[in-house]
């Protein structure tokens, strides 16, 4: 039996919220990278970044065009983990999918990894390893939508949607318009 | 996947999957850190019966991107000069725990021996057996085309509807053979050029148009893909054409003949070039010529192999 924890409303309110709350801590959208982690972290990212934009739409230093307005592309990215991942040898061959950063690289900016779920933490781990290979953040900050606890490794997200007190046996699933054409988040138990 | 041995048994899809692959391998080369840790503790051996440069050192460089150890084994100087079987050296190197190996070998047929032998639990690529294929040069080969014929787009992209004239001695190459087969999956029109004595007999049943007359063939299909290859000294054991500028003339690309071809064909070569005999200096260095650019590719094809074959939970025996 599925249960719907999170309806379209409460997700798009919990998106705007977190898109605030990035903002706040980094006081504004300068220096800014959201990275989302595929498949559905890269769809939350691209919202995060519409969001933010819409909010400062003001000039975008990043890129040395001030004056303009800032782009969604110019803040938005992917970060694939699968060739970081610590279970490889435990599944079957996963297919990897594209790693595509903002054209200004992530060197000396404040990244948020943006996942839907967070739950053992290493996934986020393999993340920051990969980032590693990639250049060196100011700082990495972690948003998901549902945090649903049993971690195991020393990991908390920054931002989250919900909290969703879960036990091990049960299923999070969450489905997004833009892939799954429903939008809500349910538990299966 | 658990070997790969042909690309005869590659489905489109399949196919597919691996240029995608490779697709993701060539951004991390562009990257500064080259490096992913995938194949940390895994131990690959390259097992070379037959002397081979670029290929050796193409899986090397992509086995050791990928994290894994690599173990190079040439035949000559070896155990095997003493004569040592294929099966003393496989339960050698399954003693010392490889879990790849990258076989090549002068007799057809040897990767699948040791494939569907129980001497040794290791992932096997077939690096080129004998005149049979050459599995992961016709990938790379289609990778290249697939790229230059969607820059920027190619992800998931087939070869339906492109055309591909295969030159040279057909006979002798497992390039050809592999390319053939893999082509045909992926939707292209082969076409094989090469003079009556180097077509091997049968191949009148592959699904190949075959011709012995390359300035024809040239102007009839204005073909997307010129694929010239090299002429094999090392297997030329019988008269087969009258001499080297014989050959040239007739079947090799010469300026003039890459002046006759479309401006957006382009021109590729598995390599070592013979300039001069099968293609000009001019032809080689031209900015239709992918030579460098298939090299690269290698590495990347090769990745996505090695990750397909030994990162994931192994397949049980079927």
């Amino acid at each position: 039996m599925a249960r719907t924890v999170l309806q379209q409303a409460d997700t798009a309110r919990a998106l705007t919220r977190i898109s605030h709350e990035i903002l706040e801590s980094n006081r504004g959208a300068d220096d800014l990278v959201i990275l989302g982690i595929p498949t559905r972290g890269v769809l939350l990212a691209e919202r995060i970044g519409r969001l933010i934009v819409e909010i400062e739409p003001g000039e975008g230093t990043d890129a040395g065009l001030t004056g303009a307005r800032r782009d969604a592309a110019d803040l938005v990215g992917s970060l694939d983990i699968t060739m970081y991942r610590d279970d490889l040898s435990k599944h079957p061959t996963r297919t990897p999918q594209p790693t595509q950063l903002p054209r200004q690289g992530i060197d000396g900016k404040t990244v948020v990894l943006v996942d839907d779920v967070l739950y053992s933490g290493r996934t986020i781990r393999a993340a920051l390893d990969a980032l590693n290979d990639l250049g060196r953040p100011r700082a990495v900050r972690l948003a998901v939508l549902v945090d649903r606890g049993h971690r195991e490794l020393p990991i908390r997200a920054d931002f989250v949607g919900k909290n969703l007190p879960t036990s091990r046996d049960e299923r999070i699933n969450v489905r997004l318009a833009e892939i799954d054409g429903v939008e809500e988040v349910t538990i299966e138990g | 996947m658990r070997h790969l041995l042909s690309t005869k048994d590659l489905s489109r899809a399949e196919a597919i999957q691996i240029l995608d692959i490779a697709e993701d391998m060539a951004d991390v080369q562009t990257r500064e850190v080259k490096k992913l840790p995938t194949l940390r503790g895994k131990t690959v051996v390259n097992l070379f019966f037959e002397d081979s440069t670029r290929t050796r050192i193409s899986f090397e460089a992509a086995a050791k991107r990928l994290s894994a150890d690599v173990i190079n084994f040439a035949a000559k100087g070896s155990s095997v000069s003493k004569g040592e079987s294929l099966k003393d050296t496989a339960q050698t190197l399954a003693a010392m725990g490889a879990d790849g190996v990258v076989i090549r070998h002068h007799a057809s047929g040897a990767p699948q021996v040791l494939a569907q032998s129980d001497w040794i639990d290791a992932g096997v690529v077939n690096a080129g057996d004998g005149t049979h294929e050459h599995p992961t040069q016709a990938l790379l080969d289609a990778f290249t085309m697939r790229r230059r014929l969607h820059p920027g787009a190619s992800r998931g992209k087939d070869l339906d509807g492109v055309s591909v004239v295969i030159v040279g001695d057909i006979l002798h190459s497992r390039v050809a053979r592999s390319n053939l087969w893999l082509l045909r999956a992926l939707g292209a029109q082969v076409t094989f050029v090469a003079p009556a004595t180097l077509v091997p007999v049968g191949a009148s049943t592959w699904p190949v148009e075959l011709s012995f007359d390359l300035d024809a063939t040239l102007a009839a299909t204005r073909p997307d893909v010129l694929m010239m290859l090299r002429i094999q000294s090392e297997r030329m054991n019988a008269a087969y054409f009258p001499n080297a500028r014989e050959y040239a003339r007739q079947w090799g690309l010469s300026d003039e003949r890459l002046a006759r071809l479309r401006p957006d064909s382009i021109v590729m070569h598995p390599g070592p070039m013979n300039r001069g005999l099968e293609i000009s200096a001019g032809a080689a260095d031209s900015t239709q010529s992918t030579v460098l650019e298939q090299v690269a590719n290698g590495v990347s094809i090769r990745m996505a192999v090695l990750y397909l074959l030994l990162s994931g939970e192994r397949e049980a025996l079927s």
